[in-house]
């Protein structure tokens, strides 16, 4: 029994760090209507970049985040105007495939930079906390703290803010979102910063309870866009559930099959879901 | 020098039915098939163990055929009714477990070490030479006998529905036409033939292991389909070997920098792909051999 709370309780401590990709991947498809693949390695630069000012320049956790959204936010928009925008009277699909070379090209510079060791965030060393034969890491608990906070700021921004509510009225009907005076191609643009900042930050977030390489975002795409497809893609609450849900259920099947196996998890959720309710949990029609 | 030839054109041949696998696929249904490695790979491990298991060469080619048509029945009923996005990711994934099979299932697939020893058909009575020059001609018969199968079904009323479900599947539906049910038989083909890739690329390497199907090895061909020209066999025929002088060309780039040390030039070699590709959709996405008859705009 204290086996499964404990995998719960793990389950939605990850949970919540893999929410905020999928936040981000989410939020791009339901205004710009394609799937970003380059969020992987997204979130890779995110986390290199937190580390870099982590670990090179001693700034301390939150700023360190601060700094990799604005990073990611920035190569996020210079890939869109760039590569991504051009393409998309080709169709959401090309532009699938061109962020895939994107994605390529990002992880590559990185590991250019870099190489391949893993490398670790400076922080001060702490002990668990165990109580009733649970134990819980004093980290593990302030990434997730950061990630709710995010969360929180999100929501916040798309209900109250003029810019968030604009993405909102584009991503439900562009065509009367523009009779309304509001640009589709500043609000994309806004859109995009803050989905692959977003991501950026759950790359970094990650990073920091575990450590770093150039593939670290790329293992991190199936369980993502597991979140996103089962709480439907376009649907940012939904992310979040969904996040939770494959955070739990990841632990919970560690209990029974070998940790290298985890990523199936994924990927047999998006089956399932697309098999028996393609539209997920709170999302719209998929077909 | 000429065993380089030899061996890249046999390797280009190989990556020329990928090409052609998903051209019939991506150019024909416009349904993409992110997997691609993995498929291949399905086919390459089923003809490994078979052969290994004693089965006779052909048969076990044949068998990975039919192991990949299925992979891929398997991996596209569940996405055929939903947007090509949600496809894309399926296909992704599946790639992704297969090499976590091949990687973790080492009863069967001998894990990260790889299955050494896979029977190479004639090469104790051929020798290495003649092997080769064997192989090349076997694979480019092959190749020439897909390409023409695949020009053929382009022509025909199957490859004209493709189309049509392509441009637009709803009209396609109205006009009569069981536009899940082409699609489906359509991936499976396409599947299949990347399962032949697969273990046609086994008994030439006579080694494999879960290393060599990365998933960059997709996006090569996706760009030789690209470069070549989406929607016309011949297109992903040539772009094939586009890409392998590409490929075989940045061999060389470590020596035209010299300090850099060998991860940086893989990772430069990496750049330059990921480059060429993202050049080539936005300065000549017809490729060079466009289809004949334009495809519609998107809307």
């Amino acid at each position: 029994m204290t086996d499964i709370i404990q995998a719960v309780i793990n389950g939605v401590l990850t949970g919540a760090l893999i929410a905020i990709p999928a936040m981000g991947l989410t939020a791009i498809f339901a205004v710009l209507r394609y799937v970003n693949f380059a969020i992987g390695p997204l979130a890779t630069c995110g986390a290199f970049a937190a580390w870099v000012l982590n670990f090179r320049y001693g700034w301390p956790v939150l700023p360190a985040m601060a700094g990799s959204f604005v990073t990611v936010a920035a190569i996020g928009l210079a890939v869109e105007q760039a590569a991504l925008a051009r393409l998309r009277p080709s169709g959401a699909l090309t532009v699938a495939i061109a962020s895939i070379a994107v994605g390529i090209i990002l992880e590559n510079v990185l590991r250019f930079s870099f190489g391949n060791d893993l490398r670790a965030f400076d922080l001060p060393l702490m002990r668990d906390w165990r109580f009733w034969g649970l134990r819980v890491g004093p980290q593990q608990l302030q990434t997730a703290g950061i990630a709710v906070a995010m969360m929180a700021g999100v929501f916040a921004f798309l209900r109250f803010t003029r810019y968030g509510k604009a993405m909102r009225a584009v991503a439900d009907n562009p065509d009367l979102a523009r009779l309304f005076r509001m640009e589709p191609g500043r609000i994309a643009m806004a859109t995009v910063a803050l989905g692959t900042g977003l991501t950026g930050v759950g790359g970094a977030l990650l990073g920091l309870d575990s450590a770093i390489d150039p593939m670290s975002g790329s293992r991190l795409l199936l369980p993502v866009f597991a979140a996103a497809v089962l709480g439907g893609l376009g649907s940012i609450p939904g992310a979040v559930a969904g996040a939770i849900l494959i955070g739990i259920g990841e632990e919970l099947s560690l209990l029974v099959i070998p940790a290298t196996y985890r990523s199936a998890i994924g990927f047999l959720t998006i089956l399932l879901v697309l098999s028996f309710r393609p539209g997920g949990l709170f999302g719209e029609r998929a077909a | 020098m000429l065993s380089y030839v030899i061996f890249s054109a046999t390797t280009a041949g190989i990556y020329g039915l990928l090409a052609l696998s998903l051209n019939l696929i991506w150019g024909g249904a416009g349904m993409v098939n992110l997997g691609l490695a993995g498929f291949f790979a399905v086919g390459a491990y089923a003809s490994a163990i078979l052969s290994l298991a004693g089965v006779p060469v052909p048969i076990a080619i044949l068998a990975a055929c039919a192991m990949g048509a299925a992979a891929g029945i398997g991996a596209t009923w569940a996405t055929v009714r939903l947007r090509g996005d949600y496809h894309a990711i399926v296909t992704l994934g599946f790639a992704e477990v297969v090499r976590l099979v091949a990687m973790n299932e080492r009863w069967l697939t001998n894990g990260t070490d790889g299955l050494p020893g896979i029977p190479a058909p004639l090469k104790s009575v051929l020798g290495p030479q003649g092997f080769a020059v064997f192989y090349l001609c076997l694979v480019l018969t092959i190749l020439v006998a897909v390409f023409l199968a695949l020009r053929r079904l382009d022509r025909a009323p199957f490859g004209r529905v493709l189309k049509a479900i392509r441009e637009d599947q709803d009209l396609a539906g109205f006009a009569g036409k069981n536009a899940m049910r082409v699609k489906l038989i359509a991936f499976a083909v396409s599947a299949g033939i990347a399962g032949l890739a697969g273990a046609l690329y086994a008994h030439y390497q006579s080694y494999i292991s879960p290393d060599h199907f990365q998933p960059l090895l997709t996006i090569y061909i996706f760009l030789a389909v690209t470069s070549g020209g989406v929607g016309r066999p011949a297109g992903a025929f040539l772009g094939a070997f586009l890409v392998i002088l590409f490929l075989e060309g940045t061999r060389f780039l470590g020596h035209l920098l010299p300090g850099l040390s060998s991860g940086q030039v893989a990772a430069s070699r990496e750049i330059l792909v990921g480059l060429a590709f993202l050049l080539v959709l936005h300065l000549r996405p017809q490729g060079v051999l466009p289809e004949r008859i334009r495809p519609a705009p998107a809307q």
